[in-house]
């Protein structure tokens, strides 16, 4: 089968059309999926082809949403339960953390708990402090649980298809700013991307850039505007924040001896402070400056857009960031 | 209308209630000698709350509760020893010596565990309903929690879901009368718990959650009525909250001051205890049955006696059961 260029909004609702059309345990819960179609209308019109008994709305009920899905998965079903955005997943933090990832472990085995938590994140639309945060790092601090953030609507197809196929809970993270991206995807309905795979997005010799979601957007266009300095970055698209697969991270190190990590977290305890430690660890020997950070402001988001802007990153934030290295 | 339980039924509840209230005895003195670590809930005083509901269960109906679990995991018939050796954290315990005393579980017995977040595991007793329901088996799941997490937040959202959804869930609260020291009246708005289910019922065409009784916790016979009631309604039509008039004869947890209530108290509740009631209610229902009440007793001690043999020579968890079932692989 060929490859179609779809948006990212489009290969998520074919990635969950294809995995509910090919098994019936699989069903979608939470606020808006039905009648609505979705915040985001990645589910418009599935209530009409699957009924209600698949596409279930729910109350505003963050706590119930999660740890009945939970619930269902551990007793035979395979919900993919909907956040409408990761903002409100504070509201669930008990159920992800302690049921969702630990039933498993603390029973011994005796549950298992097929779930996929999809949920958006990610701000720059003025939305405000409450409602802009990008906190994927901190629901991967926890074992027992898969933390997905696919950065192209390619990523997007294959890694939710992996995530509902997967018997392990998994909170699926889409940037809300992204949907409308377009990348060639397989129609292949078997199409599917391993778990915890990094990908290398770019090649490079100068430094490696080390990224994920909307991080993947920044350091594209950085990288095109270093290229015409002489400056070849590589890039890394984690793609998975746990499990995280910095193999291809330190391949890429050995070659360019220098490192930024390019995040929407904030500053402190994110996924750069990760790197920089494992790379120190394992790459000591390999270093030639210190690993670079570029992430968020440590502030909340204020809604005026400029100042909004400002404590965000941007292609422009890594370009300095990459020059103050090489 | 419940099954009429036989003779022989209304024996084995008696030796349930006796096998937890030896089990439970057993477990303070062994957390006294520091063989039991962590937190303790005894379940000594609810005895009949536990063994009556599930006794109202059928063979495929879940059970599910909070982190005061051992009754439950007795009654639901999970292997004495087993469970004690899960108290001693050894491998061979129900959950491998990583749960402990508050997260039991049997997922052939369909007992989903004790959970130690007050609440917790409210969400996940809809959740097993729901997938009871999608896959259209006629069974019930009993959700058995304590009168101060009808005030947490995972309590109305699982209610109000249920009834959105009609899911067979029979809420059992154990009205213990205080969450830890907190008396119902100082935590609860409702002091009739069981009024929280007017909040979700009834919608337009009479679904939502039935206001179930008020029943007397202390009485087996009476739980066991009611809960059968209310699991045949759970089964047919949708949830149904009941409320279980009880009290714990110990403290929250070992080491519990009880500075919340008075000595007087709890010696007017030790005097109508559910276990010493129920041998009177048999004595005088069938003659000559105390020996067989007798015999009971003895073997009762004799199975924690052979519990706490078994739980000590299992061997403990080793670095393979540390790192094991994080995922599945
Ligand atoms: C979310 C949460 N908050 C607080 C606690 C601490 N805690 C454990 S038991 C308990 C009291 C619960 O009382 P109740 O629900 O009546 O159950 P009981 O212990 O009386 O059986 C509290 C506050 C907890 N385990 N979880
Ligand atoms: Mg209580």
């Amino acid at each position: 089968m060929a490859d179609k260029v779809i948006t990212i909004r489009e290969a998520l609702s074919a990635a969950l059309r294809e995995e509910m059309q090919r098994d019936e345990r699989v069903f979608i819960m939470g606020e808006e999926v039905g009648v609505w179609g979705g915040t985001y209308a990645v589910t418009r019109g599935f209530i009409d082809e699957f009924g209600e008994k698949r596409v279930r709305d729910t109350p505003i009920s963050e706590m119930v949403i999660a740890g009945a899905a939970v619930g269902a998965a551990m007793a035979g079903l395979r919900p993919i339960a909907e956040i409408m955005t990761i903002n409100f997943a504070f509201l669930a933090l008990d159920a992800i953390v302690n049921h969702a990832a630990k039933v498993r472990y603390m029973f011994n085995g005796q549950f298992t708990v097929p779930l996929v938590i999809r949920t958006t994140t990610g701000g720059g639309k003025q939305l405000g402090a409450t409602h802009s945060h990008a906190p994927e790092v901190i629901f991967a601090h926890f074992p027992g649980l898969y933390v997905g953030v696919p950065g192209t609507a390619y990523d997007a197809k294959g890694m939710l298809k992996a995530s509902i196929r997967d018997d392990n809970p998994v909170l699926f993270v889409e940037h809300s700013t992204m949907l409308q991206r377009r990348a060639a995807v397989p129609e292949d309905p078997d199409f599917v991307l391993p778990i915890g795979k990094s990908d290398v997005k770019r090649r490079g010799k100068d430094v490696t850039i080390v990224t994920y979601g909307k991080g993947l957007e920044w350091s594209m266009t950085a990288a095109d505007t270093l290229s015409k300095d002489g400056i070849e970055a590589e890039i890394v698209d984690l793609r998975w924040l746990r499990p995280l697969d910095l193999e291809p991270v330190f391949e890429s190190f050995k070659k360019t001896n220098r490192c930024v990590v390019v995040e929407e977290s904030l500053p402190m305890f994110n996924i750069g402070a990760e790197v920089a430690a494992q790379i120190q660890q394992e790459m000591f020997d390999y270093m030639d400056a210190p690993v670079k950070r570029v992430s968020a402001m440590d502030i909340p988001l204020p809604y005026s857009r400029e100042i909004e802007l400002m404590a965000l990153p941007s292609a422009e934030k890594v370009v300095a960031a990459v020059k103050e290295l090489v | 209308m419940a099954r009429q339980p036989n003779k022989e039924t209304l024996l084995d509840w008696y030796r349930q209630m006796v096998l937890i209230r030896r089990f439970e005895e057993r477990c303070a003195e062994l957390y006294q000698q520091g063989l039991i670590g962590g937190f303790l809930h005894l379940y000594i005083g609810p005895e009949a709350t536990g063994v009556g509901a599930v006794a109202a269960l059928r063979e495929q109906d879940h059970v599910i509760t909070a982190y005061r679990d051992h009754g439950i995991a007795l009654a639901r018939g999970l292997d004495v020893n087993r469970v004690m050796a899960e108290m001693l954290g050894k491998r061979t315990g129900v959950s491998g010596g990583k749960g402990g005393s508050m997260h039991l579980a049997d997922r052939d017995l369909h007992m989903w565990g004790g959970y130690g977040i007050v609440g917790g595991h409210l969400p996940l007793a809809a959740g097993i309903a729901l997938a009871a329901k999608y896959q259209g088996k006629d069974e019930v799941v009993v959700a058995l929690m304590g009168d101060g997490s009808t005030n947490i937040g995972y309590f109305h959202e699982s209610l109000n879901l249920s009834a959105v959804w009609d899911l067979p869930v029979v809420w059992l609260v154990e009205n213990n009368q205080y969450g830890m020291g907190t008396a119902v009246g100082r935590a609860s708005g409702a002091v009739e718990i069981v009024n929280k289910a007017n909040a979700y019922c009834c919608g337009a065409d009479g679904h939502g959650m039935l206001q179930g009784p008020r029943v007397d916790g202390m009485d087996v016979m009476a739980v066991y009525d009611a809960i059968s009631e209310a699991a045949e309604h759970a089964r047919k039509y949708g949830p149904v909250l009941v409320e279980s008039l009880t009290y714990r004869l110990e403290g929250h947890s070992m080491g519990d001051p009880q500075r919340y209530r008075t000595k007087e108290e709890v010696e007017s509740f030790q005097t109508k205890g559910p276990i010493g009631r129920f041998r009177a209610l048999l004595s005088d229902k069938y003659k000559g049955v105390e020996s067989a009440l007798d015999r009971i007793d003895e073997e009762a001690l004799k199975a924690v006696d052979d519990a706490v043999e078994f739980a000590k020579n299992s061997p403990d968890p080793t670095y393979d059961d540390l790192v094991s079932h994080v995922y599945v692989d």
